[in-house]
């Protein structure tokens, strides 16, 4: 006898148990689910919380808050030590300490900036798909162009307009920043969004939950906006490392955020001759925040879109 | 019923890109006028104070005193002539300033798209062909690294090792020809300055092809025309080099657009880190001076080459690829 017999014959036991479980699962705990088997985004994943912890809380208690960032030690160019992992810099200032300082402030970068693209690119996006053939081609145009400035130098320009303001918040060097990363690079979202969302319009469900009533406001909010949601995290896990990137490349080239690790970088290669340590620490700390972004992407998109596997 | 024969369409499309680039152009001057327009304090204003009269007589001199919207109106009709004003500092000719400098940046630019495509392709196409065996690994590690690591990094790290440590290769400066009268000069050559930029910037680019090319030649590869080929007994090299690999190279075209705006970034910073004599360099500085005119005048010209770019790619996938519909 097979097993499907088995369980077609006995009463009650319709159903295969295994099968309704299947069915259970949604979208995201499937996702979930794959990326959890993907090891090298686990262990992204892993580096990334450890980094994040030991930066953001760690620094404050315990034998990794020795110094403060703008503490010095008294010895100036130090290598590694036993007190300062990191070894000093040119003024004699806790590498470690600083570091941690660099990775907090990119995170908050990175992720404040993927705030911002966020909003822009879904009311752009949204509008375009929904508002009507006007609003949609004049939006696009809108973003076609934008598309075509060159990144980095789009970013310096909003960022020296924001610059030397004294308005309340924008006075802050790290939200100058992120405000003009989030005002350049909405574009990648905004044509996602769009993307999604004309498809989406012609769904079965969507017509409905036209049909049942609901308003149009309702099924953009509880029936599409969900369902753009997938490609978009994969865009923003991206857009997380190129923002990071962005900020550190500006801080190198001298348009500084106070305590970057871009600046670190930079002030670390001017005395590359001296002192080894103070461009590799600031530089592994940027290229392993970035991989890891990247990787947890990479595994980001092969769990929500396994069709691009 | 018949359609209009292909090459109407071919060449309707074409006009229509083309014509693309003025208004994305004007966008572009005019999205880069009023920033630089909206940025606090002027190209004039320094620690120490300039007399009034000095003051104003500059800003006459730049236009600066009239008001905004014939500024902007004079800003479009010299640069449409390909004029881009003067620069605030030293009296020069923007478009002279483009001109000098971007014959450098145009050398860095291109050694380095030629390294990144070779040293991406190869990378790719062995990886494809090694699927998942240890030159796969190699492969793919190399184009996540690579496509994660900034500029600059990489750069430091090759100047630590090569130049200072093995001392192989010199920093500071730039090795081809500073301008166009010095291409016959020998003197004007030193190889050793042009590795390490050159490596540097094509890092990223080379990454992004290896992982494009890869997945490229992976599909191909599954195709029933490779399994055609094999069948009536043609030998493997002749499958890869005839059959594969240029099927492969479309998805690869389609991403140089984005290529040349990323060796753009790039020459900013390479530029900047190396003392490369170049146009990142020249508008970089630029900004720090608040100088106007050339950030405008560079802007408008980085956009122009990122435009271009992008049109050839376009035109040259659909003239490739025979079942693009030209939309």
């Amino acid at each position: 006898m097979t097993t499907q017999e088995t369980l077609l014959g006995a009463p009650g036991a319709i159903v295969d148990p295994d099968m309704h479980f299947r069915q259970q699962r949604g979208l995201w705990s499937d996702a979930w689910r794959r990326l959890i088997k993907n090891r090298l985004a686990m262990l992204a994943l892993l580096l990334l919380s450890v980094v994040i912890f030991v930066a953001f809380v760690g620094a404050y208690v315990g034998p990794l808050a020795r110094y403060a960032p703008g503490d010095f030690t008294g010895i100036k160019q130090s290598g590694p030590t036993q007190h300062t992992w990191f070894g000093t810099d040119q003024l004699g200032r806790d590498l470690f300490a600083r570091v941690l300082d660099g990775v907090r402030i990119s995170i908050q970068i990175g992720l404040g900036a993927q705030v911002v693209i966020i909003l822009i690119g879904f009311t752009i996006g949204a509008g375009a798909a929904l508002g009507g053939k006007w609003s949609d081609n004049l939006l696009m145009r809108f973003t076609d162009i934008m598309y075509a400035f060159p990144d980095l130098l789009a970013i310096i320009l909003v960022r020296s307009v924001l610059f030397g303001r004294h308005w309340p918040i924008i006075s802050n060097p790290r939200v100058i920043v992120i405000l003009a990363i989030g005002l350049v690079a909405w574009t990648t979202i905004a044509r996602l969004v769009r993307g999604q969302m004309l498809s989406l319009a012609e769904r079965d469900y969507v017509l409905a939950a036209r049909s049942l009533g609901a308003s149009r406001f309702r099924v953009v909010i509880q029936h599409m906006l969900p369902n753009t949601l997938g490609p978009v995290i994969v865009a923003i896990t991206f857009g997380i490392p190129a923002a990071i990137f962005a900020e550190a490349a500006l801080s190198f080239i001298g348009l500084t955020t106070p305590g970057s690790l871009g600046l670190l970088v930079s002030i670390g290669y001017n005395s590359i001759q001296v002192n080894v340590w103070n461009v590799v620490f600031p530089a592994l700390a940027v290229a392993t925040l970035m991989l890891s972004f990247t990787f947890l992407g990479d595994g980001l998109r092969d769990a929500l879109d396994p069709r691009s596997r | 019923m018949r359609g209009p024969p292909p090459w109407t369409l071919m060449a309707a499309y074409t006009i229509r890109r083309v014509l693309w680039v003025i208004p994305v152009l004007w966008a572009v001057a005019t999205i880069t006028f009023f920033l630089m327009h909206a940025v606090p304090g002027g190209p004039f204003t320094q620690d120490k104070k300039v007399p009034p009269a000095v003051e104003a007589a500059l800003e006459r001199r730049y236009h600066l005193d009239q008001p905004l919207y014939k500024q902007y109106g004079l800003y479009l009709w010299d640069a449409s002539h390909g004029d881009l004003g003067l620069s605030f500092q030293g009296d020069q000719d923007v478009t002279e300033i483009i001109r000098r400098t971007f014959f450098v940046t145009a050398q860095l630019g291109i050694m380095g798209l030629i390294v990144a495509v070779v040293l991406g392709m190869t990378l790719g196409t062995l990886s494809a062909l090694n699927h998942n065996g240890p030159l796969d690994y190699i492969g793919v590690g190399f184009a996540t690294i690579g496509a994660s690591m900034p500029s600059f990094i990489v750069g430091s790290f090759l100047a630590l090792f090569f130049a200072i440590d093995l001392g192989w290769f010199k920093l500071l400066g730039w090795g081809g020809p500073l301008q166009l009268s010095d291409v016959f000069t020998s003197s004007a050559y030193d190889w050793r300055k042009c590795v390490i930029p050159v490596i540097a910037i094509s890092a990223l680019p080379a990454a992004y092809i290896a992982r494009v090319t890869r997945a490229s030649v992976l599909e191909v590869l599954n195709q029933d025309y490779i399994r055609t080929a094999r069948a009536k007994g043609l030998r493997e090299t002749r499958v890869v080099t005839r059959h594969t690999i240029k099927n492969a190279l479309i998805p690869v075209l389609t991403v140089m657009g984005p290529i040349a705006a990323n060796l753009i970034t790039g020459s900013f910073i390479i530029e900047t880190m190396f003392s490369i004599p170049g146009l990142g360099r020249e508008t970089i500085n630029a900004i720090v001076r608040r100088d106007y005119a050339t950030i405008m005048g560079t802007t408008l010209f980085f956009t122009l080459i990122v435009t271009m770019a992008n049109l050839l790619v376009d035109l040259a996938y659909a003239a490739v690829d025979p079942r693009i519909r030209y939309r």
